[in-house]
């Protein structure tokens, strides 16, 4: 759809820049939370740990922001069309970006406890890749939503499976790690949680995605791409 | 109740192949020299509620009155096109205005009792179109229009009160209860609620959706919100065109067209 003129009612209109820009002023916390947490768990630094997770507060609030800011728009406002589908999939994309922030959190309290224990450069080099990997799927999947671009939006739901697939083979990584000496049970595991919750942020990544396409075209993606290839 | 069956209750609930109740087919309305309306293509399904949104001056209430013929009261007014009832032509020299008139019935927005009792006013367009074949039916009818237009227990001790002391939310119920008094199969509603406060607007649209299952309504309505509520099937005017038609839920969630977004939103078209 080609694109929208400004309201009539210009307040209105600012409501709405103003929850755009909540969006992308959370999305970009949330990406830096999971970056440096990545660093606090690679570098087993405790300082950068722990500001991670003083940093999750924050973007606890400002998920609770853009809730109050969604439900006080519809109450007042009536959205409609894309308008409506702009302030429910704001609520969505807050719900996703909290709950990775969340995953950053997790990560920042292993690395304090993997610290005492150091870490061998070839138990973290897989975790790091996943690390990136996610970390672009985030980052394509929020400004797929703020650019309102379905094809990058299909692009990034697509691109789960590479996610999946590298935490499938990390997973036995690990494992044979763990087999070939008990000794590096305690770190592995850590470590494999650490990257369940990057696998967990890739899911939100998909769904901030979806928001993007419904935001855009106003249907659903999943339906869509189960007619396009039958199973 | 689960989410799908709220769902299905909001959809069209006419059979998948049922033909259309009323259709214009390349309906146009001239006021003289002037166009007020060109070339709608528009069905009308049975026993679903069609809103017609617009801007004022879109040609939504011209269409509205093409379709019982209100607009042959208006000096120097012509349709063009065709307009069916269940496949009739309703403009063909052989139709009995009147008679179309009491099959499309039809409220209007300032709630309009004639200066009589509650009962004469229901009971005024029964006794015209003959109706009734006595006072017991006649009682009956009245009876009936009142209970289903949800006015009967306001009133049912006070019929014989001149219906102009009634509140404009129950006046307004007691002009559906006379259209509905003739039995019609269509029913047009020009801004039902606009003049009435919001309880009694919730009353009126509770009602619209109760008188679905019997009659087949279109209404005329300023409210984006009322449409969204009370309509199955929505069709949005914009000087003088139909410019999109479609389910309810998806002009409201996803129009395809820019113009209906523009509106719907509160944009500048």
């Amino acid at each position: 759809m080609a694109s929208l003129n400004e309201h009539i009612v210009s307040s209105y209109e600012d409501e709405l820049t103003n929850l755009n820009k909540a969006i992308s002023e959370m999305g970009g916390m949330v990406e830096q939370a999971i970056t440096e947490s990545a660093v606090a768990l690679l570098k087993l630094d405790h300082k950068q740990a722990q500001d991670v997770r003083l940093f999750d507060k924050k973007i606890d609030d400002m998920q609770q922001r853009i809730n109050d800011a969604a439900v006080s728009i519809i109450a007042r406002r009536q959205p409609m069309a894309a308008d409506l589908r702009m302030v429910v999939t704001s609520i969505q994309v807050a719900n996703d970006l909290e709950r990775t922030g969340d995953m950053a959190k997790q990560l920042a309290k292993r690395a304090m406890q993997i610290e005492s224990l150091g870490l061998a450069p070839k138990f973290y080099n897989g975790v790091k890749h996943m690390k990136e990997l996610v970390a672009r799927q985030l980052k394509s999947a929020i400004d797929a939503y703020l650019s309102r671009d379905a094809a990058a939006a299909v692009e990034v739901c697509s691109r789960d499976d590479e996610v999946d697939a590298m935490y499938n083979s990390l997973f036995r990584e690990l494992l044979t790690y763990m087999m070939e000496d008990p000794r590096n049970i305690t770190q592995c595991t850590h470590l494999l949680f650490c990257t369940k919750s990057l696998e967990r942020v890739g899911d939100h990544a998909t769904n901030i995605a979806e928001a993007a396409y419904y935001l855009e075209t106003g249907r659903h993606l999943g339906a869509e791409e189960q007619q396009r290839q039958p199973r | 109740m689960s989410l799908e069956s709220a769902a299905t209750t909001a959809a069209p609930v006419a059979r998948p192949n049922a033909p259309p109740k009323m259709q214009g087919d390349k309906v146009g309305v001239f006021y003289g020299e002037k166009q007020a309306l060109f070339d709608v293509d528009l069905k009308i399904e049975q026993f679903n509620v069609t809103s017609l949104i617009g801007p004022s001056g879109c040609g939504k209430s011209t269409f509205l009155r093409s379709l019982n013929r209100m607009n042959d009261t208006i000096d120097g007014c012509r349709v063009v096109g065709k307009i069916t009832l269940d496949k009739d032509d309703i403009y063909d020299p052989s139709i009995d205005v009147v008679e179309l008139r009491a099959r499309v019935g039809m409220v209007f927005q300032k709630p309009n009792p004639f200066p009589k009792s509650i009962y004469e006013n229901v009971a005024y367009g029964p006794k015209i179109h003959g109706i009734a074949r006595n006072k017991a039916d006649l009682d009956e009818i009245v009876h009936s229009s009142l209970r289903r237009a949800g006015l009967w227990n306001e009133v049912k001790d006070r019929l014989n009160e001149p219906g102009t002391g009634l509140s404009g939310g129950q006046q307004q119920r007691l002009c559906i209860a006379r259209a509905i008094a003739t039995k019609p199969e269509v029913l047009l509603m020009d801004e039902p609620c606009s003049a009435l406060d919001p309880i009694a607007t919730a009353v009126i649209e509770e009602l619209i959706d109760e008188l679905r299952e019997n009659f087949t309504i279109v209404i005329v309505t300023h409210s984006m919100q009322q449409a969204a509520r009370v309509s199955q099937k929505t069709a949005f005017f914009h000087l003088g065109k139909l410019i999109e038609e479609g389910k309810t839920e998806d002009i409201f969630t996803n129009p395809r067209n820019k113009q209906t977004q523009d509106y719907i939103t509160g944009r500048i078209g």
